[in-house]
């Protein structure tokens, strides 16, 4: 017994000691891990986003030989849109020298946030997380350009009112019965109060994802003018299905940027055409920086993409937009700090002081991809514009030109939320902006 | 040779009825203790100890949780995952509005809560039982899920929906919150898994344990042997959701932060219920040991492809570890269905007569 | 509170008899998904019957037969012959399940073999995931001959949808539940199931093989979950969010009993319907999404008054 009771104990220290030996990690590389979800619920969405975001570092790698010389090491860890995984994938990461964490998941962002400071490594939750992350003295280490949901709903509800006045009009808001539908909800009351029109709320549970006969009932039951949705995954074909199913106009049906990509409207085809989204990354491989990808990864056979028709898709262009953006950030903060291998405090000042204009999108091969995006200290968002674009039976057509968020309104709200958020948090880490 | 009790007399009652009445399993605690409380936290680096320690010990306590209530007292439950979650946003409540109290004595509290919730939906077990009980767990499942999202009052409010971890001391060292060191945090867990795994073990073999056992054996018989099953299966749901309840409020205060709905949803449940039956029911160990299986293994299968240097996608591998996690459990249940406890008990016994086994 | 006591009691009501044109949408959209419901408890209760084991995997199921009907069709099949062949993984999958799984497995505790059922679970949704993505993808059903228009019904001075598909649907599930009905009572093999579902010990000692019905009864409950994913998959796609659904069946089963074919359509109905009347006139007093949880709480309710099911036997014990 003892025997088996020392044999088990010596390997259990070796096991710990095998742990405990420290992961070994080129010095002249910049680290970027990525958590992913390729499988599970929402792995349509997360698939071609994971795909655009790898290949694009790959393609700074190939083409320009890193950033400024230094060459990315991109790590997946798949979290399966699972916050306990999503902890255990970043505690795994983190270690490696990590400069920023995309999660693409509100849950796991959540958990991140209250963690960035510790562990001084910035998250990047590009328009997605919490909104109210928008304000910088609050959150230091927190961003979510281009621009918060809480901009995006004002955006959308100046489409609306440029399209036949918003005023005493009913808008149904459908969304995903989670923190993800129910953030933008305060924005959208107050707004209602402001702009005069009436709202009407549709929650999906996320078992009833696919089962929403019912809530397209209460559609049909109140009649709304509008549509807006928040919807993920295989919610977003359903409720494109449903809505023809009733024969909602689709031309009134508005998605926000996470229900209006490929894999949402391909299954519904012919059915779900004039439905609109809204979006703020380019469609399509005519840009520079799309060219360069599928000549340096995509066509090498690098990619992970399933088929090459997948570049250029709504979500594969937002996944290489948020690396666009991180390594934008890298190269300003290896300009402001002088050196090469930067770490994650370094990382949070190059994501704080982008900038991103016209003409650097250009230079990027981005132009027309996206509106410029500027942070400071104060502004963590850029409020963006977003843009509006339309299913035509088969494929995205963007349709409007970019659209503003109504920032006036919404940033006293985002700064009240900040500030509720920090109120019971004694210790909180803030920091003081000019 | 190595388990033999011969020639270790007991001179009184207490000695005899001890916890542990054999050296050789006083002396495997100790180790076990020793290795958990000195070498760990001592050898132990963050990520060890963040994300393969600390969930293992936190799922160890469900697991012991509802092991009292499926392994010892019969009643299958679905809802462990919800239970959990009365325990976390309980804990969250109670540490708003009073901050200044020691938090050890709210995680304790927030699974008095879970305790009352569970004795709620353990009142049909009085009529219902088997797989339609199981059914009627998914009912608590899904409904308090539900209140945990429309209830804002739960989440203070908050636009994200999510409740967030403040740090809080424990004699003057941070133990939850983003700010808590992994070590600080394991130790938290360490201790309350360790001390309610004792008291489970000594309730367990008393007579409020017998009694959940003979409700479980045959609950005509017991009853008409004067358990009184009104009795005995509420106490067993309470007692049940109480741990269940604190592993919650461990696991979103000590491990993961922050918690949305998602965190307590039906595959939790599953979850602990796998670690539970695969380490045995009815075994306290069994829940250790299934808890380290089913969560360890897919951490080290995640890392085993890395190591080798294989270049495989990261989702592949999870693909993979879903199926030969599904193909184990398959696999454990015919080889021993019993669990890990039979095995361990089976290899104590083979201990116990080597090298001559036909001795006796 | 009066307020609350008649939006409650006397509003949904009224608001029925207001617009009947609506309510029987209502009903009909609860029935073509009580339908779907039915037929995903109606896999669980063949299995049960014949074996005692309560098949946890039969939502996964739904979701694996359909991800391989579309996978085989995107292969280059046609779609019939992709049916054909779909029906075939499902035999193999049956016979596979049989010979590797339960035969291992006779006589253990209740909550072994649903175990075994659940880890049966994460293999499916592994393989499926690992062969055909984790995509949503759409079924099919233009190509297997389901159109996809709808009847209008001009009544009340409303409009009733009647979608095409959710008619073939009930259709469908009609047909199926008489194929099987005869099968059961008329064929050989289908009195060789009713006696193993009576007493497995008597059957065998008449000489019926118990490995060749379990196998049989999986095939079968493996049609009934194909024909639900192509019913379901056409009207919102197919992904693995189907399988949280499935759960749905679970009450149904409750309401129905576990053993009987009858009660899991009764049941099935009972539910999809009882949920959309409640989601959609009492839904929003609550705030919504209360269709999450009324099945179960709804079977909660009904079990404490009648354990066994509507139509559930008797159950008696003795000691």
């Amino acid at each position: 017994m003892q025997l088996v009771k020392r044999g088990a104990l010596l390997a259990s220290v070796a096991f710990i000691g095998s742990l405990a030996a420290p992961i070994v990690q080129a010095q002249d590389t910049l680290y970027m891990p990525s958590l992913t979800y390729r499988t599970g619920p929402f792995a349509g969405g997360g698939t071609p986003f994971a795909d655009g975001y790898a290949d694009y570092f790959a393609m700074i790698n190939e083409r320009d030989g890193g950033i400024n010389g230094v060459k990315i090491v991109v790590e997946e860890c798949e979290t399966a849109y699972n916050a306990q995984k999503g902890v255990e994938c970043y505690e795994a990461t983190k270690g490696n020298g990590a400069l920023a964490y995309s999660p693409l998941s509100t849950g796991i962002t959540m958990a991140l946030i209250p963690k960035a400071p510790v562990d001084k490594i910035p998250v990047f939750s590009m328009g997605y997380g919490l909104s109210a992350a928008a304000i910088g003295e609050k959150f230091p280490w927190t961003f979510t350009y281009p621009t918060s949901y809480w901009n995006q709903l004002s955006s959308i509800l100046k489409y609306i009112d440029s399209n036949g006045g918003i005023e005493g009009k009913k808008i149904g808001y459908i969304y995903l019965d989670v923190g993800y539908g129910n953030e933008p909800i305060p924005v959208l009351d107050q707004l209602a109060e402001q702009m005069g029109f009436e709202v009407a709320k549709f929650p999906v549970g996320v078992k009833e994802m696919q089962n929403q006969s019912s809530q397209w009932l209460n559609v049909r039951k109140e009649r709304p003018d509008w549509m807006i949705m928040w919807g993920w995954g295989a919610m977003n074909p359903t409720a494109v299905k449903e809505a023809a199913k009733i024969r909602f106009p689709m031309d009134r049906f508005i998605g926000n940027w996470w229900a209006g990509s490929h894999s949402d409207l391909n299954p519904v085809g012919e059915a779900g055409t004039g439905y609109l989204a809204a979006n703020f990354s380019g469609i399509g491989t005519q840009f520079g920086a799309l060219e360069d990808v599928i000549k340096h990864v995509v066509d090498k056979g690098e990619s992970k993409v399933a088929s090459k028709d997948t570049v250029g898709n709504v979500l594969y262009n937002r996944g290489l937009f948020n690396a666009v953006i991180l390594a934008e950030a890298i190269s300003v903060a290896q300009e402001m700090t002088g050196k090469k291998v930067i770490n994650g405090e370094d990382m949070r000042l190059g994501l704080e002081n982008i900038n991103l204009t016209d003409q650097r999108l250009s230079e990027l091969g981005l132009a027309d991809f996206t509106g410029p995006i500027k942070g400071s200290c104060s502004d963590h968002e850029g409020a963006g514009s977003i843009f509006i674009q339309q299913w035509n039976g088969s494929d995205w057509e963007r349709i409007t030109d970019l659209i503003a968020p109504m920032n006036d309104v919404v940033r006293p709200m985002l700064e009240e939320a900040a500030d509720k958020y920090v109120s019971d948090k004694p210790d909180w880490q803030t920091q003081a902006c000019s | 040779m190595f388990y033999r009790e011969a020639g270790q007399y007991k001179t009184s009652y207490a000695a005899d009825q001890a916890l542990l009445p054999l050296a050789q399993d006083r002396y495997g605690i100790a180790i076990v203790l020793f290795t958990a409380f000195v070498l760990i936290p001592f050898f132990g680096t963050s990520f060890f100890l963040v994300s393969i320690m600390i969930p293992f010990l936190i799922y160890s306590l469900a697991a012991v949780g509802l092991n009292i209530l499926t392994g010892y007292a019969g009643q299958l439950s679905l809802g462990t995952g919800a239970f959990m979650g009365v325990g976390a946003y309980a804990c969250y409540k109670l540490t708003t509005y009073f901050p200044d109290v020691n938090i050890i004595v709210h995680i304790l509290l927030s699974g008095v809560f879970s305790a009352l919730v569970g004795v709620v939906f353990g009142l049909p077990s009085l009529r219902i039982k088997g797989l339609y009980l199981a059914i009627t767990t998914l009912a608590a499942q899904f409904f308090l899920e539900w209140c945990f999202l429309r209830i804002r009052w739960l989440y203070n409010y908050n636009d994200s929906g999510a409740i967030e971890v403040p740090n809080r001391d424990w004699f003057g060292i941070t133990v939850t919150g983003a700010e808590a060191s992994p070590v600080a945090r394991y130790f938290l867990i360490l201790t309350v898994v360790a001390v309610m795994t004792l008291i489970a073990a000594n309730v367990l073999r008393g007579r409020i344990g017998r009694g959940w056992m003979m409700i479980r054996d045959m609950d005509i018989a017991a009853e008409l042997m004067g358990i009184r099953p009104l009795r005995a299966k509420l106490s067993a749901f309470a007692f049940s959701s109480y741990y269940c309840g604190v592993a919650g409020a461990l696991m979103v205060f000590c491990w993961l932060g922050s918690a949305e709905v998602e965190s307590f949803d039906i595959n939790h449940s599953f979850l602990i219920l796998f670690m539970v039956i695969i380490g045995g029911m009815g075994s306290l160990t069994g829940c250790f040991l299934g808890a380290a299986f089913i969560h360890v293994l897919p951490v080290v299968m995640r890392a085993v492809p890395s190591m080798l240097g294989w270049d495989i996608l990261a989702s592949t591998v999870e693909h993979i570890t879903q199926i030969v996690i599904g193909l184990l459990i398959i696999f454990f249940l015919i080889v021993e269905p019993h669990g890990f406890a039979r095995l361990w008990q089976v290899a104590k016994e083979k201990l116990r007569t080597w090298p001559f086994p036909y001795a006796t | 509170m009066q307020e609350l006591i008649h939006s409650l009691t006397v509003a949904p009501f009224m608001e029925m008899g207001q617009y009947p044109d609506f309510l029987i949408q209502v009903v009909w959209e609860g029935f073509v998904a009580g339908i779907l419901y039915a037929l995903i408890a109606l896999g669980f209760v063949l299995i049960y019957k014949a074996s005692g084991v309560f098949n946890f995997a039969q939502g996964i199921m739904v979701v694996f037969s359909a991800l391989v009907l579309i996978g085989l069709h995107e292969a280059g099949m046609p779609a019939w012959i992709a049916l054909i062949a779909t029906i075939g993984v499902m035999g193999i999958l049956a016979m596979g399940i049989e010979r590797f799984v339960l035969r291992k497995l006779v006589n253990q505790h209740d909550a072994i073999l649903l175990m075994a059922t659940i880890g049966l679970t994460l293999v499916l949704k592994g393989a499926g995931q690992l062969f055909f993505g984790g995509e949503t993808k759409s079924m099919i059903s233009d190509e297997l001959g389901f159109s996809s228009g709808a009847y209008d019904w001009e009544v009340f001075d409303g409009l009733v949808i009647f979608q095409h598909i959710d008619i073939a649907a009930a259709v469908i599930a009609v047909l199926m539940v008489i194929a099987l009905s005869l099968f059961f009572s008329k064929t050989r093999i289908g009195r060789a199931l009713r006696a193993v579902a009576d007493d497995h010990q008597a059957a065998l000692s008449v000489g019926i093989s118990l490995n060749q019905i379990w196998a049989i009864v999986w095939f079968a409950s493996g049609i009934v979950a194909l024909v639900t994913g192509i019913m379901w998959g056409a009207r919102s796609d197919v992904s693995f969010a189907l399988e949280i659904i499935a759960l749905k069946a679970l009450a149904v089963l409750i309401l129905g009993g576990f053993t009987s074919i009858a009660g899991a359509i009764v049941g099935g109905l009972l539910v999809g319907i009882g949920e959309k009347l409640f989601e959609v006139y009492w839904g929003p007093i609550f705030g919504g999404g209360v269709e999450a949880w009324f099945a179960y709480v709804l079977a909660l309710i009904f079990l404490l008054f009648r354990p066994q099911g509507l139509f559930g036997e008797r159950i008696i014990e003795r000691v």
